[in-house]
């Protein structure tokens, strides 16, 4: 998809939260649904199970307004996490401009996150998208769990962040680091923007 | 190159406070008085306290007081940049010529020369160079010069030889009144209390104290509703006595929203987009900066940077490159032409192609190469003999060696005896040289030439045409006898081409002292090189050039016919030929073969047959037997009297 159409002078933005089931991807579209002014943001379409667990996808808006003349809105997306959805996921992935890895930082949860991360190595190729190319930021979710419980951030870039990307300790519940880890993503997409020829 | 003076960074806008007053004093000393007050005038300071501000409302003041003045501003930096382009573009000097007819010259982040010596080198012999010739500089960095890592010794001491000053952190109420005239500035209003309370935090410097009011202005802005004091320490994230933090608000209740996440998020946001679709005029910059270091004018390119959205950017710039480069093709063309019009600054200037490709046109047009030698008379056909043995080897060396040896050549004899020829000849020879323009022509054409000029109003170009040449050859200088204006241009360009080791030859029927009407300057010149004189053919030349003039007519070469011939009393080589041409024509009308009989009949007078056929024409005979005992007669075959004598006794 273009990111930048310099005719209609908009940005658009379409970051997709990934990572294994419930480690808290929704979570993060939620608390950053409740900051965004009402004026700012679309409706927030959330398909849900009757368990509260993701069955398609949610999907949430922002419009950021006019920023240096281009009407900017990001659109965030989460897949769900159960590993029978992957063609939800597949679906979901396509044309993403960035990725948010939602880890669960819970020691046992170690497998999933690494299962996830294959399985979003493996649908980015299925699309023809080299993960090394695309805009890639870790979250470390759930770091308000009791310490004995978790991994720390320390660790789990040694389990999971072999690529060295930015890396966000979070409690998406509470917010922290949600807002951070968007920061992120959204920087390094929109380098990748200036990277390009965004005259073309 | 440099970057344009920000029309918001005046001293009417800067905020004077116990901090930055003396900064301030000095600065318009300076922009009131450029080059006398102090120079050079160093401030520094913390970032974000003014230094670029203070350095910028310099140069309006001093713009406001005298128009006239050249003022720049720039980063050391881009001052680097724009030197290293300079240097890539082999124009080092054009760059330090630039820079040193800056009257006020404004340089920003000096700091930045540490570990850069062929930079401080370069800024020092700067420095010296505009301090002595008044012109002012006013240098900026965030620390004292004598704490810039490895500087120059010579630049501490020079830039402690003018005045150097510092600025601090403002005050609680320079704060103050810095926040209100911001706000006032961008248009916000805000709640008695609220910038007081801001300036309240010492930020350590003005630029953080606008983020700050920035954030504010977001918030108000977002909210729709004025904020108080309390909610702006909150925003601010400035801790107050009263208000513990925020706990975040659940996430079943999204309605409770407490937006200052979402405007961080959008302050941040905004910077990298800014910075992203704002890249176009980091490339415009860029080039911006090339091309001027090279000396070419931007004005295309810096018209885009006033632009919000310009269009095909890329393409721009790629045009830009593209006329750059015709500009370039164009100036090398010239440079080989005339190469002082190659300096000119339309060559320099891809907004008005047009007036380069004219410029270029015309001086292609009076670079229309002079006459050149004639190619009816190579060096080949050229017969030697005793006669002209002297010229000829005069001409050999002048070939091998023009401008070097004989300058000028002269060759004297009388007329018909080969001089054209020989001088023809040897510009040929000249001209196979590599980029010889060789100038051959007569004096009268030379003559006629320059009154065109005078007519036409283009003498310069004249001049310019026949300047370039490597070579200038003149056929019959006595023509220039009481032409007093030719003899003066003769004289100028004789002595420029001789100076620049050009060869010049000249042609004369005699000796040049003995030529009436030649001023006295021409004529020590001529003497002042070669003169040769190529005497009369003797008769081994004469059998030479008649062997070659038979072969030429395709005529068998009958020994009786070229011994009679050569045996003539002839005294040039056109006498000779036109001897021959009668012959020929004679046969030719008798239609019988050229022998040594019919040339003795032709040239001794026995009446040739005449033709029977009764042809009817205009009556006018151009060329027949019945002329030729006329034609025998004829001054210009008479024989010598020595000749005579013996022919007589014959």
């Amino acid at each position: 998809m273009s990111l930048v159409n310099f005719t209609t002078r908009e940005i658009t933005c379409k970051i997709v939260y990934y990572g294994p089931g419930r480690s808290g991807k929704t979570t993060n579209l939620h608390y950053v649904y409740g900051r965004v002014p009402e004026t700012r943001r679309g409706r927030m379409v959330s398909l849900a199970t009757q368990t509260d667990r993701t069955l398609f996808f949610d999907f949430l808006p922002i419009d950021l307004g006019q920023i240096s003349g281009f009407s900017t809105r990001f659109q965030l997306y989460t897949v769900p996490g159960q590993v029978y959805y992957n063609a939800t996921r597949r679906l979901v992935l396509q044309g993403a401009d960035g990725v948010v890895f939602v880890g669960d930082s819970q020691a046992r949860q170690l497998d999933e996150n690494i299962e996830s991360l294959q399985n979003l190595q493996s649908n980015l190729l299925e699309h023809g998208v080299d993960v090394r190319t695309m805009p890639l930021v870790m979250q470390y979710n759930k770091q308000d769990l009791p310490a004995e419980l978790i991994l720390t951030p320390a660790d789990l870039d040694d389990a999971l962040n072999f690529r060295s990307v930015p890396s966000f300790p979070a409690d998406a519940l509470h917010g922290k680091g949600v807002f951070e880890t968007l920061k992120g993503i959204s920087e390094l997409v929109l380098k990748k923007l200036a990277a390009g020829s965004p005259a073309v | 190159m440099t970057s344009a003076l920000n029309p918001r960074f005046t001293f009417e806008t800067f905020v004077v406070g116990a901090a930055n007053r003396l900064a301030v004093t000095a600065g318009r000393t300076v922009a009131e008085n450029p080059g006398s007050a102090y120079n050079p005038l160093f401030i520094y300071s913390g970032s974000g306290l003014g230094k670029t501000h203070v350095l910028m409302a310099i140069g309006h003041a001093a713009k406001a007081i005298a128009a006239q003045l050249n003022i720049e501003y720039l980063t050391l930096d881009e001052y680097v940049e724009a030197f290293h382009a300079a240097i890539a573009a082999g124009q080092g000097d054009a760059f330090r010529r630039r820079f040193q007819n800056v009257d006020v010259l404004l340089v920003d982040d000096v700091q930045f020369l540490t570990n850069r010596k062929e930079m401080q080198a370069e800024l020092l012999r700067l420095t010296e160079a505009l301090q002595q010739s008044g012109h002012q500089i006013v240098l900026a960095s965030d620390r004292p010069p004598a704490e810039i890592a490895d500087l120059d010794e010579r630049l501490i001491s020079r830039f402690s030889g003018g005045l150097v000053v510092d600025m601090g952190i403002p005050d609680y109420e320079t704060r103050v009144a810095i926040l209100r005239r911001k706000a006032e500035e961008r248009g916000s209003k805000f709640q008695p209390g609220v910038l007081e309370a801001v300036a309240k935090v010492e930020y350590p410097n003005v630029r953080e104290l606008m983020g700050a009011l920035n954030r504010l202005i977001a918030f108000q802005a977002v909210n729709d509703t004025p904020i108080n004091a309390e909610a702006a320490s909150k925003v601010l994230g400035i801790p107050t006595s009263a208000s513990p933090s925020v706990a975040p608000s659940s996430v079943a209740s999204p309605s409770v929203a407490s937006p200052d996440e979402f405007s961080q998020f959008l302050t941040d946001v905004t910077a990298t987009v800014g910075k992203a679709v704002e890249a176009w005029r980091a490339r415009v910059t860029e080039a911006v900066l090339r091309w001027e270091g090279e000396g070419y004018r931007t004005g295309r390119l810096e018209k885009l940077l006033e632009q919000d959205t310009p269009a095909a950017v890329d393409e721009a710039i790629a045009a830009y490159v593209q006329d750059v480069e015709r500009l370039k093709a164009l100036e090398a063309e010239v440079a080989v032409l005339d190469p002082q019009a190659a300096g000119e600054k339309v060559f320099r200037d891809p907004d008005d192609m047009d007036a380069a490709e004219a410029a270029a046109g015309k001086v292609r047009d009076g670079a229309a190469p002079p006459p050149a030698p004639s190619a009816a008379f190579p060096f080949d056909s050229y017969v030697a003999g005793p006669s002209n043995e002297v010229a000829l080897n005069a001409a050999r060396d002048v070939i091998g060696k023009p401008g070097k040896k004989y300058n000028p050549l002269v060759i004297v004899g009388k007329s018909g005896l080969g001089k054209t020829h020989l001088l023809n000849a040897i510009g040929l020879e000249l001209a196979k040289k590599k980029n010889a323009i060789v100038a051959c022509l007569s004096t009268q054409a030379f003559v006629d030439e320059l009154i065109g000029a005078i007519d036409g109003n283009r003498v310069d170009w004249w001049r310019a045409r026949f300047r370039r040449a490597t070579a200038l050859l003149l056929d019959d200088i006595h023509l220039l006898a009481g032409k007093e204006r030719t003899q003066e241009e003769l004289f100028n360009l004789f002595n420029q081409l001789v100076d620049a080791d050009r060869q010049l030859i000249f042609t004369a029927p005699s000796h040049p002292n003995t030529l009436q009407g030649l001023e006295e300057r021409i004529v020590s010149r001529l003497e002042g090189g070669l003169v040769v004189e190529i005497a009369e053919p003797d008769k081994e030349l004469r059998r030479s050039v008649l062997e070659r003039l038979l072969t030429q007519q395709r005529l068998p070469l009958e020994p009786a016919l070229v011994d009679y011939l050569a045996d003539r009393p002839i005294d040039s080589v056109r006498s000779l030929t036109g001897v021959v041409q009668r012959v020929v024509e004679a046969a030719a009308a008798q239609d019988a073969p050229v022998t040594a009989g019919l040339a003795r009949e032709v040239l001794e007078g026995a009446p040739p047959p005449r033709r029977t056929t009764g042809l009817r024409t205009s009556g006018i005979v151009v060329s027949s037997a019945g002329g030729v005992r006329s034609r025998e007669k004829m001054v210009w075959d008479w024989p010598a009297a020595g000749d005579r004598v013996i022919e007589d006794l014959r």
